[in-house]
């Protein structure tokens, strides 16, 4: 038998263009398998020469799913550039505004993207395996399901005027305050909101408890675990330091954003457009760890809401109070912060800052350059801008959440075809699980993530000369 | 009558125009009884028919080979193609890439960028597509609707969407232009 090449394109239900390569050996075993990411942007380059209270505007433009990310990334990093801490009031409201984020983003990844295959099954009929097939199944589940979305849109967009690329955060705070009428408007969704993400707490336990075989071999890798927290190791999504962690729970680092640039560093494959961030003192690919759900509650070892915490108690329960490697329970950590983020809402309206109309620092001790860094839905995000004298910019380096996880999908992937591809025979069952591999880390890289159903996919294996053996098709 | 057919994709942008669709809340019920939703983000497939479909939608201006491809498709396979938003009209922002050339701006993100390490090089491998000038839409194929906005509001793409379905062209102007 010869070696072959099995491409499949386009990966689906992912944000972005990106296409799995496996490559069988001649007795029909995986060698190694691919994930490369197939697009360039730019956004490094072509931000030189913008003004820098111009950049919470601009960079949005990276991510229509989580805009609201780098519009306070990036937004703090002007905050650093200019010397212009924000008042408590400001970063009171856009945390508020991230934790809108964070319940839309979040909720609907489970309940529209990953709920068909928890609900229905990884080998469910690829016809009904989507949300339309969720919808039939359970309409009254897909009503909450599209509800919470709204109520965390809806908070986005009282905030910012828009639901997508809202215009709110400025350098120095906020540009609108929060009336009395919007506060009550949003806490009158509240005890929906909370009782939905319960729903989906308990759809997934449930799951997880009858497929504990799936779990336990499908991607389950060693690594870091990195994000933010505050003191006690709390949670945190907004503003604290980065923590990392090694497999084993171990702390290895504990520093100020500001300082990425001595812990982490970017290695390149020529066969991705995205790169692979690392722990620099251990080098790549030993230094990998992942970020995200899995990442910060590994990381973490409280959570500052009752709810979510009594969640994270039974979370690290699951592997011994030792981090959580398995890939599938992404999904459990997503819902648990999902949670927390629904009930800091609750919290942030409850104090009596929010209301307050001091909402912008208008004094300015500028530096040469700034950094912003926040917990973005799937993992941390740094925007680090170097400024001139007059308020240009002279530098860009972003590094995107995504990007961190960029290993661990990779890996999982390759480790996915590894366990379910024993030769050349590739049932669809199959198929969905390389997919899901790479889904389960939500990654931001095109609007197809955020698609409520099941694409087609083309699966074509080649002989090693790039002859075409056989096509599969899943519509 | 068959219910028109009606494909979506994206090309250069950052999903923010499909998210506005999203936006639609309950509504997208409505649009998925007027028309038969083919390849879009909200259904099952992704390639449009090779028999065609009545209307393509395309979201992102096109700035490398791959997006080619996706307007090219969609375009042979589509009776009506719709340009929605900036991107997809006249570039939006991932067109200020244009002011730099491809080089300068690979070389930025892989080779010079503060955190890349000594393996920094522009990926080459031939199973990626190749970065181009940023275009609009109707820069590579001919366009019959454009909806500007970053993105297009919700109650527009409902109109759009809607007068399509009912076999109308929609007519996008006054407070459909407004996005804000
Ligand atoms: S027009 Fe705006 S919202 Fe739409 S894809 Fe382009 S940047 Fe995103």
């Amino acid at each position: 038998m010869v070696a072959q090449k099995i491409t499949i394109e386009p990966v689906t239900r992912i944000e972005g263009h990106a296409k799995v390569t496996i490559r069988l050996n001649e007795a029909g075993k995986v060698d190694h398998a691919y994930f490369h990411v197939n697009e360039f942007r730019g956004f490094e380059k072509f931000c030189e020469g913008r003004m820098v209270f111009e950049m919470p505007l601009i960079t949005p433009r990276i991510c229509g799913i989580c805009p609201v990310s780098h519009h306070l990334a990036s937004a703090k990093a002007g905050d650093d550039a200019l010397g212009a801490p924000p008042p408590r009031p400001a970063a009171l409201l856009r945390e508020l505004m991230h934790m809108g984020q964070i319940v839309q983003s979040h909720g609907m990844h489970f309940f529209e993207l990953a709920g068909p295959d928890l609900l229905l099954g990884f080998d469910a009929d690829p016809a009904i395996r989507n949300a339309v097939g969720l919808l039939q199944a359970n309409p009254e589940l897909t009503v909450k399901a599209v509800n919470l979305r709204k109520w965390g849109q809806e908070i986005i967009r009282i905030l910012g005027g828009r639901r997508v690329h809202p215009s709110f955060a400025v350098p120095g705070g906020v540009n609108k305050a929060l009336t009395k009428e919007e506060r009550d408007l949003i806490l009158s969704g509240y005890d929906e909101v909370i009782a939905t993400i319960k729903t989906g707490i308990a759809i997934m336990n449930d799951w997880a408890n009858r497929n504990i075989e799936d779990i336990n071999k499908f991607a389950v890798l060693e690594s870091g675990y990195f994000g933010l927290v505050k003191p006690g190791n709390t949670l945190e999504l907004y503003d604290g330091d980065i923590r990392l962690i090694d497999s084993t729970g171990i702390e290895l680092e504990k520093f100020d954003p500001r300082n990425y640039l001595d812990y982490i560093a970017e290695h390149v494959e020529d066969w991705s457009y995205l790169k692979f961030p690392y722990y620099k003192k251990m080098g790549y690919p030993q230094g990998v760890y992942r970020v995200g759900p899995l990442g910060r509650l590994n990381a973490s070892d409280q959570i500052s809401t009752p709810m979510a915490n009594e969640e994270l108690k039974k979370f690290k329960l699951i592997n011994g109070e030792k981090p959580v490697g398995n890939t599938l329970h992404y999904h459990t950590a997503r819902l648990i912060e999902t949670l927390y983020a629904a009930e800091n809402v609750k919290a942030l309206l409850d104090d009596p800052d929010i209301l307050s109309k001091e909402i912008l620092n208008t004094c300015r001790n500028p530096k040469p350059q700034g950094v912003g860094v926040i917990e973005a839905p799937r993992g941390t995000l740094i925007h680090h801008y170097w400024v001139k004298d007059n308020g240009q910019i002279e530098k860009v380096n972003l590094i995107v959440s995504t990007g961190h996880n960029n290993w661990a999908m990779s890996e999982s992937v390759d480790s996915v075809a590894k366990t379910y591809i024993t030769g050349p025979e590739i049932t669809e069952g199959i198929l969905n699980r390389v997919e899901a591999a790479i889904r389960a880390h939500d990654p931001c890289l095109s609007c197809s993530t955020h698609a409520v159903g099941q694409m087609p996919i083309i699966v074509e294996i080649r002989d090693s000369e790039e002859q075409l053996i056989r096509t599969l098709r899943r519509d | 009558m068959a219910k028109p057919k009606v494909s979506t994709d994206w090309m250069a942008g950052c999903a923010g125009c499909h998210m506005s669709l999203l936006d639609m809340d309950e509504r997208i019920a409505k649009i998925a009884e007027l028309v038969d939703l083919r390849s879009t983000p909200i259904t099952d497939l992704k390639v449009p028919d090779e028999s065609g479909v009545d209307v393509g939608v395309l979201e992102g201006g096109i700035n490398n080979t791959s997006n080619e491809e996706v307007a090219h498709r969609m375009r042979s396979r589509c009776k009506i193609l719709v340009a929605l938003g900036d991107c997809a009209v006249f570039g939006g922002v991932p067109a200020m890439r244009n002011f730099f050339t491809i080089e300068e701006s690979l070389r930025r993100a892989y080779i010079e960028s503060e955190s890349t390490d000594a393996s920094g090089k522009i990926p080459s491998d031939p199973e990626l597509c190749k970065p181009t000038r940023v275009r609009a839409l109707h820069e590579v194929v001919p366009v019959d609707v454009f909806v500007p906005g970053c993105p297009p509001s919700a109650d527009t793409i409902f109109y759009v969407l809607s007068e399509l379905a009912q076999g109308r062209i929609p007519d996008v102007k006054d407070d459909k232009l407004s996005w804000y």
